[in-house]
C-alpha cells in the first residue's frame, strides 16, 4: 500500500543521508523523496512516498522516529493530505503534433516554458495522478525528457505543523 | 579562561565522571594526548589495537553500567573501531567513541589518514557528530553522553578535527540538555500496565522471557520481585543471563537455538509470554511462524521499534522496564491475596515444566580420558568467586558458558550477543578488570577467537590487570565445524586450525603465566593454580575436539524441533 510520510528533521548536515541510509539499510522502498527547509530555518521537511504492508509501514515510522535528528513523523493515510508534484516534460513537437501538445497542455492547465522548432518543454503541476495522466497522453507523441519533483504533502484542515 | 579544544574535551569527560578511557594515539589526536599528559584525573589504558580498545570500553560499560569511552586517531584508527562500535550497537551498550579527524580545511580532500568515519558509522551508532567549531565541543559532548546512556542505550561517535582541538574557547559545560527531537519514553502507560497485570493473571501457563534490557535497565530486582510474587517461570536470552538467578527454582535458564529443552518446550506450550527488554531475535525464536503458537504476547521495551518488529504483540508497553516492572509489581501487591491464589493456581503448569526438566536436563557425557568443555565451565563456576565477571568470545565455548556456568547476578556475563564478534572476550574482560581491579575477571575463549585479539595480553601485563584467560582448545573453529558436521557432511572446510600453538610460551613471551591441562583430572588443579597466581594467566584446556553444543535448534526450525543427541 502506498503511503505518504512527512518527516520534520533538524536542518543539520547529514540528515538526508541518515534517512536515506535507514531506508536502504532496512530494505524499505522509497518511491520518491523531496526535501527543503521550512519557514523555521532550523527545520527541514521531507515528503517520502513509500509502500509496504501495515507492519512495514509501522516499522518505517518507528525507525524514523528513532533517528535522533527526526522531530516528527506524520504518516498520511489516503485522503488526509493534499499532494502536489511538479513535472518538467520535454516532448517532441513537430508538424501536426504541435497543436495536439498545446491542446493537452491547455486541458491540464500546464505551461509551456521553453519552445524550439522541434520541441516543447512543459511545466505541469498537480496531484501525482494528474501528472501520470498528462504523461500518458504525451508519451505517444514522443517524450524526450522527464523530470519529476516527487510530491510535497500538507495536511487538510486548519491545523498546521510548526515550521 | 580559554582552553584548547583538546583540553575542553578532557574537561567534558571529567564532568561526565569518566575516570578511565581506552585509546590509541596518532597524528590527529596528538593534541588530546598532549593535554592528557598532565591531566591526572583520567586513567588512560593503551590497548594494542583500536578494536580491542572499543571492546574494552564496552566491557567496562557492561560491567559497571556506566558509559565506556574510547579514543582513536583518524583513518585506520577510526576504521579499526568499527567492529567494536557495531558490537556495542547490536547489544545496546552505552559508549562514547572519540575519533580524530583531519583539519576541517582538508576534509574531503583525501588527506593523509582521512576517512569519512561519520558516514561509515552512521548505520552502527545510535548517533554521531562531526564537531566543526571549538565552541560546540561541550554541548556536543553533553549530548553524546546523554544520547548514549538514555532510552535504549548505544554507542555515539564524536569526530573531532585536529584544528578544532587546537583552537581555543571558553569552557562552559551545560547542566542539562533538552533535545526537541529526542525524548525517550520512561514511564509505561498506567492503563497498559493494569491491563498487563490482569491479562497475565488470567493466564494458566505463563512464561517470562527476559532479554538484555533487564540487565542494561538495572531491573533485575523488579523482575525477580514480579516473577516470585506470582510464581511465574523465567527464561533468559544470552543477553539476559544473570538478570534472574539461574539456580532459582523458577529459572528455565537459556532459551533459543542452544537453550534448554525445558525452556523451549515451555515457550512452545505457554499461553502467555511476557517479553521484557527482549527483541525476538532469530536465534531466540527459531521459525517465527511456530514461535509460542498458543501464547498471547505482552512486550515491554524502551524502544518502540522493537515492538511488533518480528512477532505480533497483544499488549505493547513502551517504557523503561525498571519502571514498568515496578509498577506492575505494585498493582500485583495491592491485591496480595489474589497473587497468592494465582501462584497456587500455577501448580499444574510448574509440574508440567518439571516433567520436561526431568526428561532432558542440561547435560553432557563426562569422560575420564579427555577433557569435556562443559566440565571446565562447571569447575570454573565452582572454584571462582561468587561475584566473578565472565567475558566470552563467540562460538561453542560461549554457548557452553551460557549453558553451564549458572549466572546469578546481572552484569557478570559480558558477551557479544547480537553481532557475535569473535575476539571480543579478552579485551572486554580487560575493560571489566580496569573497572573492578579487585574482582575476579575471566575471559573464556576458544582457540580461534582468542587469536583474534591475543595481542592484548601485553595490555593486561603492562596495566597489571590480572585477567584469567581460559582457552578451550579444540584446534577447530568449533561452531562452524559443528555446523559442517551436522549440515555439510563433515566437510571441514577451513575450520581446522592445524598449527598447534604453544599458548604457555605465548603467555610467557608477554610476561604472563600459562598453565595447560590435557586430562580431566588436571582441570581442577589447573584452575586453582591459575586463580592463585597473581597477574594475568592463560589456562589452556585441551578439550574433546569434536564435542558439540547441544541441544540445538537448527537454523529456521521450530523451537520444539531440537536436536538433543547427535
Amino acid at each position: 500500500m502506498r503511503h505518504t510520510i512527512t518527516v520534520l528533521v533538524e536542518n543539520e548536515f547529514g540528515v538526508l543521508s541518515r534517512v536515506a541510509g535507514l531506508f536502504s539499510g532496512r530494505g524499505f522502498n522509497i518511491d520518491s523523496l523531496s526535501v527543503a527547509p521550512t519557514n523555521d530555518e532550523t527545520i527541514s521537511r521531507m515528503t517520502i512516498v513509500t509502500r509496504g504492508d501495515d507492519q512495514i509501514l509501522e516499522q518505517i515510522s518507528k525507525q524514523l522516529n528513532k533517528l535522533i535528528d527526526v522531530i516528527k513523523v506524520i504518516d498520511f493515510t489516503d485522503g488526509e493530505a493534499i499532494e502536489r508534484e511538479m513535472a518538467l516534460i520535454k516532448v517532441t513537437a513537430e508538424d501536426d503534433n504541435r497543436a495536439e501538445v498545446l491542446r493537452i497542455v491547455d486541458i491540464f492547465r500546464a505551461k509551456i516554458i521553453d519552445v524550439t522548432s522541434k520541441s516543447f518543454t512543459i511545466e505541469a503541476t498537480g496531484a501525482p495522478a494528474k501528472i501520470e495522466a498528462i504523461l500518458e497522453l504525451l508519451r505517444p507523441l514522443g517524450l524526450k525528457e522527464l523530470v519529476r519533483t516527487g510530491p510535497a504533502a500538507i495536511g487538510r484542515g486548519a491545523k498546521g505543523w510548526k515550521g | 579562561m580559554k582552553m584548547t579544544g583538546a583540553r575542553i574535551l578532557l574537561e567534558c569527560l571529567k564532568k561526565e565522571g569518566v575516570d578511565t578511557v581506552f585509546g590509541y594515539p596518532g597524528g590527529t589526536v596528538i593534541n588530546i594526548y598532549d593535554e592528557l599528559f598532565s591531566f591526572k584525573e583520567i586513567r588512560h589504558i593503551l590497548p594494542r589495537h583500536e578494536q580491542a580498545g572499543v571492546h574494552a570500553a564496552d566491557g567496562f560499560a557492561r560491567a559497571t553500567g556506566r558509559v565506556g569511552v574510547a579514543i582513536a586517531t583518524s583513518g585506520p584508527g577510526a576504521t579499526n573501531t568499527v567492529t567494536g562500535i557495531a558490537t556495542a550497537y547490536m547489544d545496546s551498550i552505552p559508549l562514547v567513541v572519540i575519533t580524530g579527524q583531519v583539519p576541517t580545511a582538508l576534509i574531503g580532500n583525501d588527506a593523509f589518514q582521512e576517512v569519512d568515519i561519520i558516514g561509515i558509522t552512521r548505520p552502527c551508532t545510535k548517533h554521531n557528530f562531526l564537531v566543526k567549531d571549538v565552541k560546540d565541543i561541550a554541548t556536543i559532548m553533553k549530548k553524546a553522553f546523554y544520547i548514549a546512556r538514555s532510552g535504549r542505550p548505544g554507542p555515539v561517535l564524536v569526530d573531532l578535527p585536529k584544528d578544532v582541538q587546537i583552537a581555543t574557547a571558553e569552557f562552559h559545560y551545560p547542566d542539562s540538555i533538552d533535545l526537541r527531537s529526542y525524548k525517550p519514553t520512561v514511564e509505561g502507560h498506567p492503563k497498559q500496565i493494569e491491563k498487563a497485570v490482569s491479562m497475565l493473571m488470567s493466564a494458566k501457563k505463563p512464561v517470562i522471557y527476559v532479554g538484555g534490557g533487564v540487565v542494561s535497565g538495572d531491573a533485575s530486582g523488579e523482575l525477580c520481585g514480579l516473577a516470585r510474587t506470582l510464581g511465574i517461570p523465567v527464561t533468559t536470552t544470552l543477553m539476559g543471563l544473570g538478570a534472574f538467578p539461574e539456580d532459582d527454582p523458577l529459572s528455565l535458564n537459556l532459551l533459543g537455538m542452544h537453550g534448554t529443552y525445558y525452556a523451549n518446550m515451555a515457550v512452545t506450550h505457554c499461553d502467555m509470554l511476557v517479553a521484557v527488554g527482549a527483541r525476538f531475535d532469530d536465534r531466540v525464536t527459531g521459525k517465527i511462524a511456530t514461535f509460542a503458537p498458543h501464547a498471547k504476547i505482552i512486550h515491554m521495551d524502551v524502544d518502540p521499534s522493537s515492538i511488533r518488529k518480528n512477532v505480533r504483540v497483544d499488549l505493547p508497553i513502551v517504557g523503561q522496564v525498571k519502571d514498568v516492572l515496578a509498577r506492575m509489581l505494585k498493582v500485583v501487591e495491592e491485591n496480595g491475596d489474589k497473587a497468592a491464589e494465582y501462584r497456587t493456581s500455577l501448580g499444574p503448569w510448574l509440574a508440567e515444566i518439571e516433567g520436561w526438566k526431568q526428561k532432558h536436563p542440561m547435560s553432557y557425557k563426562q569422560s575420564t580420558s579427555v577433557i569435556k568443555p562443559q566440565h571446565v565451565i562447571q569447575k570454573l563456576r565452582e572454584l571462582s568467586d561468587s561475584d566473578a565477571i565472565v567475558a566470552t568470545d563467540v562460538g561453542q565455548h560461549q554457548m557452553w558458558t551460557a549453558q553451564f556456568f549458572g549466572f546469578r547476578e546481572p552484569r557478570t556475563l559480558l558477551s557479544s550477543g547480537g553481532l557475535g564478534t569473535m575476539g571480543y572476550g579478552l579485551p572486554a574482560a580487560m575493560g571489566a578488570q580496569a573497572a573492578f581491579p579487585k574482582r575476579q575477571v575471566m575471559a573464556i575463549c576458544g582457540d580461534g577467537g582468542f587469536q583474534m585479539n591475543m595481542q592484548e595480553i601485553a595490555t593486561l601485563v603492562q596495566n597489571r590487570l590480572p585477567v584469567k584467560i581460559v582457552i578451550l582448545n579444540n584446534n577447530f573453529l568449533g561452531m562452524v565445524r559443528q555446523w559442517q558436521e551436522l549440515f555439510f557432511d563433515k566437510r571441514y572446510s577451513q575450520t581446522c586450525m592445524e598449527l598447534p600453538i604453544d599458548f604457555i610460551k605465548l603467555a610467557e613471551a608477554f610476561g604472563a603465566a600459562g598453565f595447560q591441562a590435557t586430562k580431566p583430572d588436571e582441570v581442577e588443579s589447573t584452575i586453582r593454580k591459575a586463580f592463585d597466581t597473581p597477574g594475568p594467566v592463560i589456562m589452556e584446556f585441551k578439550i574433546a575436539r569434536e564435542e558439540k553444543v547441544l541441544p540445538m535448534v537448527p537454523a529456521g526450525a521450530s523451537l520444539n524441533e531440537m536436536v538433543l543427541n547427535a
